[in-house]
């Protein structure tokens, strides 16, 4: 197991009732996958509000970033970069510029 | 920065000048329960109706589309938050809106979704979106239906945890030939019969009315006498914008609608229906309410157009039929009667059940309107709230 660090938007704090970021054990390599897992069982209310419910698809106005990469489009079983399992940089959960 | 606390805060009090309309009534409470484009406020106060609390946001930042409360214990409330970002979210409070628990927020379509029409007549398949309408059983507070867009009925009996489909009413034959409104294939609408529980009525833009008689299990179509000339067949059965039903618990076969254009009534259940606008100065209008006590007394908010969402003449009146329609007063007293451009949307109205009735109303102006004396006199009861989705009335002990 490893310890992933997560930054949430401020809509998902808010959700989530955490006021900045949130630690995760996970499996050893973490991915999105795995990260994302445990922070819905953690956190059960965010459930549906980052990937959809029944297929697990990324919502469309939201965004995976880490270590200065957009990993949004990569594989959500592929490793996250090494700085993130190594619990020195967290993965962000980032939602669209907001308008309106 | 720290996101921690949901806790209400308490923004100001508003000081009405009114005095009570009876004496006795000062026992009673008002609760009045507002969505706004960016979180919700619960507005209080005794029965007297003169100072007014207002709490929230609650779930600042999120869309409050709707915001219920149970018949069965008025401290259970209901609401629907969403937004573009993260999609649905059902919040429940068991004490009456001081705190809040995210429940349930998976709406998932019975078996395999066909299609109904898109904007262009082109088949597009069902997408669920969001929750427009929520509404508690009247008798089990842990019974709570849902209108959701793309249109269909869900009812959760966890008190909001589950959510199962209805979907006899998405499948209904005329399914594929729904068309959505420019705000979505929404229902938005859900009236139940308080003498008869099997009896519900549902409303969709742009599909029309629909009535059942088995708590669900079939829908039958409840627009004969509609007339919409967006149609090629005005008079045809399913693509009339229904906006809003209305019903007096008293007169269940009894239901008014305010349509894209034309204020309509029933009196057969839905069987036929009959124009009644009359002399309002437009017809085109979101909400409609019934007086608590006086069946035959309506109310509408006229806005001039489908495509000018705003007052006639830059006044915002409200309308008042004490015939069911046909003959309409305009109420304007304490209302703004010069250079008001704001809309009323559909689920921003709602009355109170102490005497003399509470009419209350919200506009996308961010204002919350109340008359303690069935739209005789309004006063602001808040001013700069975000643009107001919806608004309800509990009536508490």
């Amino acid at each position: 197991m490893t310890t992933v660090r997560v930054a949430l938007s401020a809509h998902l704090r808010t959700l989530a009732r955490v006021g900045g970021e949130v630690t995760l054990e996970v499996a050893d390599p973490p991915t999105v996958t795995t990260v994302l897992d445990a922070l819905e069982s953690r956190y059960p209310m965010l459930r549906g509000t980052i990937r959809d419910h029944g297929t697990d698809q990324r919502r469309a106005f939201i965004r995976f970033f880490a270590c200065g990469r957009d990993l949004s489009h990569e594989p959500p079983d592929a490793r996250l970069p090494d700085p993130v399992s190594a619990g020195t940089d967290p993965l962000l959960v980032v939602g669209a510029i907001a308008g309106g | 920065m720290s996101h921690l606390s949901d806790e209400p805060h308490v923004t100001f009090w508003h000081e009405c000048s009114r005095e009570a309309d009876h004496a006795g009534v000062e026992m009673a409470k008002v609760r009045v329960l507002v969505g706004t484009k960016k979180g919700a406020f619960v507005i209080t106060s005794d029965g007297a109706r003169r100072d007014w609390k207002i709490e929230g946001p609650h779930f600042g930042g999120w869309e409050v589309m709707h915001v219920q409360g149970s018949p069965a214990d008025p401290d259970r409330l209901y609401a629907s938050q969403w937004t573009d970002w993260h999609g649905q979210v059902v919040q429940r409070s068991d004490d009456g809106g001081k705190s809040w628990e995210p429940v349930g927020n998976e709406f998932a379509y019975e078996g395999v979704t066909g299609t109904h029409q898109w904007y262009d007549g082109t088949p597009h398949p069902w997408e669920f979106k969001r929750v427009w309408h929520l509404k508690p059983s009247p008798d089990d507070p842990d019974t709570v239906y849902a209108g959701v867009e793309d249109a269909a009925l869900f009812c959760s009996n966890d008190g909001g945890h589950g959510w199962t489909e209805l979907a006899a009413l998405r499948t209904h034959s005329t399914g594929e030939d729904w068309i959505p409104g420019a705000g979505g294939l929404c229902l938005h609408t859900i009236l139940i019969d308080p003498a008869n529980t099997q009896r519900m009525y549902v409303a969709i833009s742009a599909a029309g009315a629909f009535r059942s008689d088995d708590a669900g299990a079939s829908w039958h179509v409840a627009t004969k006498g509609l007339s919409s000339e967006s149609l090629p067949d005005p008079e045809a059965p399913i693509g009339h914008c229904v906006h809003k039903l209305a019903m007096h618990p008293s007169r269940p076969d009894t239901v008014f609608m305010q349509k894209h254009w034309d204020i309509c009534r029933t009196d057969d259940a839905g069987e036929s229906w009959t124009e009644v606008s009359g002399n309002v100065p437009s017809d085109f209008g979101f909400p409609i309410v019934v007086h608590a006590h006086e069946p035959e007394t309506i109310f509408v908010v006229p806005i001039l157009s489908d495509t000018e969402h705003y007052p006639p003449e830059g006044k915002l009146r409200v309308f008042r039929s004490r015939s069911g329609g046909n003959e309409w007063e305009a109420l304007t007293k304490g209302l703004p009667q010069r250079d008001c451009y704001v809309d009323v949307l559909r689920d921003a109205m709602a009355v109170d059940s102490l005497d003399s009735c509470g009419i209350y109303f919200g506009t996308t102006g961010g204002q919350v309107y109340a008359s303690t004396d069935s739209g005789d006199t309004w006063e602001a009861i808040a001013e700069y709230l975000p643009r107001v989705s919806s608004v309800e009335v509990q009536t508490l002990p």
